[in-house]
């Protein structure tokens, strides 16, 4: 097969970049098909997340209409200013794993890597301004979600809901970020043996892709739970 | 020109189930492989497991359910003379009994403590009265005890019948025809090497070994009794069965991405991996199937996902979002539920369309009548079957919701009555060959008719006030599941069996199978629309004594279809071992499967396939490697072109 014999051709020296020799998998026509196949694979499990994430956000739609006073008290203990902070790294580490893809898409191996790890480091912040700065005082404080409440100064019986909506969400985006990191942090280890190069990217691209719909899914929890009172 | 030349493989490789190695690689090779043959071959076992286990609980249920359940107290004449009362539990076969605990006594009457000692001492006050009172650090020694009572004999029938329905959902019938015959099948009849995503393949059937561990963990530490649907506030309430509960959502959560995986596996492979030559319109009907399938799979399963982890929070955390006491709202966890489990009906029945697809035009050697309706159909019903779970919460909501959802239920009937018509109409002037595979098609289509008809007065609500939580819905469900599902599920193993093991299975054998499961199960469960009709409400232990006749009959149906299984295993176990080899296309089929060998060999095709004929064009196409003799081809008017 035509498509096939091209990558026969290829020299497999050692010189070779890893990326040079990767063949695509046997039961694929085509590097390309190959490719296409597994952002549309991507493009479906981002749909699966969506609606995961869609159940959530149609609780917090309920209980908002049902309680709007608790929903706005609760609000109100919340600091937009971590939030906003965690949006700008979020944002930031959204482009810097688009600029990866173009970094191998160039051969930039370098910034290649250097881009994955400023990702991986945004991730990491972002985790430890949510634990440190948001859920460890506030759990201290006793703002908790259902039966856990115990804050003494709730203004609202039905303060205890919005928590645990404001915990369900945030926590299952938050294992999100844990699930995007690892990812990233494999894709770093493999960059190191020059695995991503020019049209050897399909890996970079799904999992830049992934990293984006975490943001993007932060981007409509920021103004709902954070900015709406 | 094929890819076997450059990947070094000679044209003779062997069958996929040729082993290499000794026996150890062999298992390690399977537990590794990325084969899409093999993972089929290995789902096919593990969910026929299931299903005998699910179905010994099904027998267990139908036992206990001979006879109603009572608490007799009478007087009885000892040998002495003497007269007494007691006091017996009639009608109770499974009694697992449940443990209190009580106080220790000793001979004085008073309460022990850990230490052996009383514990409660007495304290002489300075007036000389004396006090009683718990010893400080003292705790009570109590002895656990298991008493039976007729209540206790009821929660085991609660967790029996728990069972069933669990693993006949989730593990069953929900992966049976998709994770099976759809993992064997579908690459094949798209001329494919293997599906798009050989490895996550594999990993999702690990996923789906991980959820049925902890479900079975869940059921051998004793099992659950919330009812296979999980209702809030009972499954975050029944304390009983503490983690048991959230082992066996935990189980069903984890089943669920196992689900979405292969789902997502087989859109696209149908869109990417498809041969040359193969247009849509091209593809045969069960790959349609799977397809329509696969994208309900993958666009409901996260909605149960994130239901599922919800109801996990509330069970540990009692986070209150299903609890009405904190505010919270049970009925939504059903709206949550049913979101994802009426569109799972059709993830479940809509593969058992596509074979009956199969069956029906192979073995009556027809052009399937209305092809394009059929696909346009499978499409139709599972776009529909977004917006009508409603129909299961009539008498939970509002009058104008509960119209509407009525409305689009009735939607439904429409594609579905294209199907059965166009399958009728492939039936007319076929060649029919009355052999297993056939005979389950045709009981398909009587059973489902029944099952889909059946639905019509649930969904009228008027009627479903009445039908509602009766045994009306336990028929209606299992007509549709099992005698749509898993019927088209045990003709398409029939049908495909000699492709996947490369050997014949006893055909009168097969027939004298089928026909005792098809009486077995109209027997058990034409009897419960009656016992529906008169108001017999479902998951009960008991009943009162109207109803025994037909609870009987029932029982020594589901009897009669148990027996109909044992024949099909013993039928199959004894073709694996000494079964006539079966030749590539014993039915004289025409899709692409029937080209390769019995059983296929390792990368399915010598040659990548080139697809120059519809799947069921009978009329112009000899079968692979069969001849004009054996299926002559109908003559042509002279003035054809
Ligand atoms: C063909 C058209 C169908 C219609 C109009 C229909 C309608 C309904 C309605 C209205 C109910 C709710 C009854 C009640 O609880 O009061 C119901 C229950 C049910 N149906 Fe169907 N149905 C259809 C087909 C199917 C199919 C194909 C399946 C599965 C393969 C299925 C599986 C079920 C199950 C499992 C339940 C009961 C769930 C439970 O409460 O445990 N139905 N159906
Ligand atoms: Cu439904």
């Amino acid at each position: 097969m035509s498509a096939i014999s091209t990558h026969s051709a290829t020299e497999t020296t050692a010189k070779t970049p890893r990326w040079a020799r990767t063949r695509h998998a046997h039961h694929f026509r085509s590097h390309e098909e190959e490719f296409d196949a597994c952002k549309l694979g991507m493009w479906l499990f981002l749909t699966t997340e969506v609606l995961l994430f869609a159940g959530i956000f149609v609780a917090y739609a309920i209980f908002r209409a049902k309680y709007p006073e608790a929903f706005s008290k609760g609000s109100h203990h919340l600091d937009w200013r971590w939030g906003g902070l965690n949006t700008v790294i979020l944002l930031i580490s959204s482009f810097t794993i688009a600029y990866s893809i173009r970094n191998a898409q160039t051969n930039n191996q370098v910034w290649l890597r250097r881009n994955l790890l400023i990702t991986l480091i945004c991730g990491g912040l972002f985790l430890a301004i949510k634990f440190i700065f948001e859920y460890g005082p506030k759990w201290a404080e006793g703002k908790r979600p259902g039966n856990l409440f115990l804050y003494p100064g709730a203004e609202n019986p039905h303060e205890p809901i919005w928590w645990s909506i404001y915990y369900s969400a945030t926590g299952i985006h938050a294992s999100h970020v844990v699930i995007g990191m690892a990812l990233i942090f494999w894709l770093y280890i493999r960059s190191l043996k020059g695995t991503y190069g020019p049209k050897h990217y399909t890996g970079v691209e799904v999992v830049g892709l992934y990293w984006h719909l975490v943001d993007l899914i932060w981007i409509f929890l920021f103004p709902l739970l954070y900015l709406i009172h | 020109m094929s890819t076997h030349d450059e990947h070094g493989h000679d044209h003779h490789e062997g069958s996929y189930l040729t082993p290499r190695g000794g026996f150890l690689s062999t298992v390690w090779a399977w537990m590794t492989t990325v084969d899409h043959k093999k993972l089929g071959v290995m789902y096919l076992a593990a969910i026929l497991t299931l299903f005998f286990v699910g179905g010994v609980a099904a027998l267990a249920v139908r036992t206990e359910l001979y006879s109603p359940n009572r608490e007799v107290t009478r007087e009885i004449t000892r040998d002495d003379g003497s007269k007494e009362t007691v006091t017996e539990i009639t009608g109770q076969l499974f009694n697992a009994g449940t443990v209190i605990s009580k106080p220790v006594i000793d001979s004085e009457g008073r309460a022990l403590a850990t230490d052996g000692k009383p514990l409660e001492e007495e304290i002489v006050g300075p007036d000389g009265t004396v006090t009683r009172r718990t010893r400080p650090d003292a705790k009570p020694l109590v002895e656990k005890e298991r008493v039976y009572t007729l209540a206790s004999g009821n929660q085991t029938y609660n967790r029996l019948m728990t069972l069933h329905g669990a693993i006949m959902v989730f593990m069953v019938i929900v992966p049976s025809i998709p994770a099976s015959l759809g993992n064997f099948f579908l690459p094949i009849m798209i001329g494919a090497k293997d599906v798009a995503f050989p490895r996550l393949n594999l990993l999702s059937w690990w996923i789906y070994v991980a959820g049925s561990i902890f479900a079975v963990v869940s059921v051998i530490a004793g099992g659950v009794d919330t009812g296979w649907t999980f209702y809030t506030p009972y499954s975050t309430m029944t304390d009983a069965d503490h983690w048991r509960v959230v082992f066996m959502i935990a189980g069903a959560f984890i089943l669920g991405f196992s689900s979405i995986l292969t789902g997502l596996n087989f859109i696209v492979t149908v869109h990417k991996l498809r041969a040359p030559g193969m247009g849509w319109f091209d593809m045969p009907l069960f790959v349609w199937a799977l397809y329509a399938t696969a994208i309900i799979q993958v666009l409901a399963t996260p909605v149960i996902g994130i239901t599922l982890l919800l109801l996990i929070f509330e069970r540990l955390f009692h986070v209150g979002i299903f609890d009405p006491r904190m505010g919270g709202d049970p009925v939504l966890f059903q709206h949550f539920f049913w979101f994802y489990s009426h569109p799972v009906v059709y993830v479940m029945i809509i593969p058992g369309m596509g074979i009956a697809s199969e069956l029906i035009g192979v073995h009556a050697h027809k052009k399937l009548f209305g092809y394009r309706s059929m696909a346009y159909a499978v499409l139709g019903i599972a776009a529909v079957s977004f917006i009508v779970w409603g129909h299961h919460m009539f008498t939970a909501q509002g009058e104008l919701a509960a119209a509407v959802f009525s409305a689009v239920t009735f939607l439904v009937a429409i594609p579905t009555a294209v199907k059965m018509f166009n399958w009728i109409g492939t039936l007319y002037k076929g060649s029919i060959q009355l052999n297993t595979p056939m005979l389950y098609a045709l009981s398909f289509l009587f059973l489902f008719a029944i099952g889909g008809l059946t639905g019509l007065p649930l969904a009228t609500l008027s009627t479903d006030m009445h039908l509602h939580d009766s045994y009306f819905v336990v028929a209606h469900f299992h007509y549709v599941m099992m005698g749509g599902t898993i019927i088209a599920f045990i003709g398409g193993i029939h049908h495909w069996w000699p492709k996947m093991f490369g050997r014949m299975y006893n055909e009168k054998v097969g027939i004298l199978g089928c026909l005792l499961v098809f009486v077995g199960f109209n027997v058990t469960f034409f009897t419960q629309f009656f016992l529906g009709t008169r108001g017999m409400p479902r998951r009960y232990a008991s009943y009162v004594d109207e109803f025994q006749l037909l609870h009987q009959i029932s029982t020594i149906g589901s009897y009669i279809l148990a027996i109909g299984m044992l024949v099909h295993l013993l039928n199959f176990v004894y073709s694996l071992f000494n079964g006539p080899k079966a030749p590539p296309n014993p039915w004289g089929g025409l899709t692409l499967e029937w080209t390769t060998e019995s059983p296929p060999i390792e990368h399915n095709f010598h040659h990548e396939p080139l697809v120059t004929h519809g799947p069921y064009d009978f009329d112009d196409v000899v079968p692979p490697h069969r001849s004009p003799e054996e299926f002559p081809l109908p003559e042509k008017p002279a003035d054809a072109h």
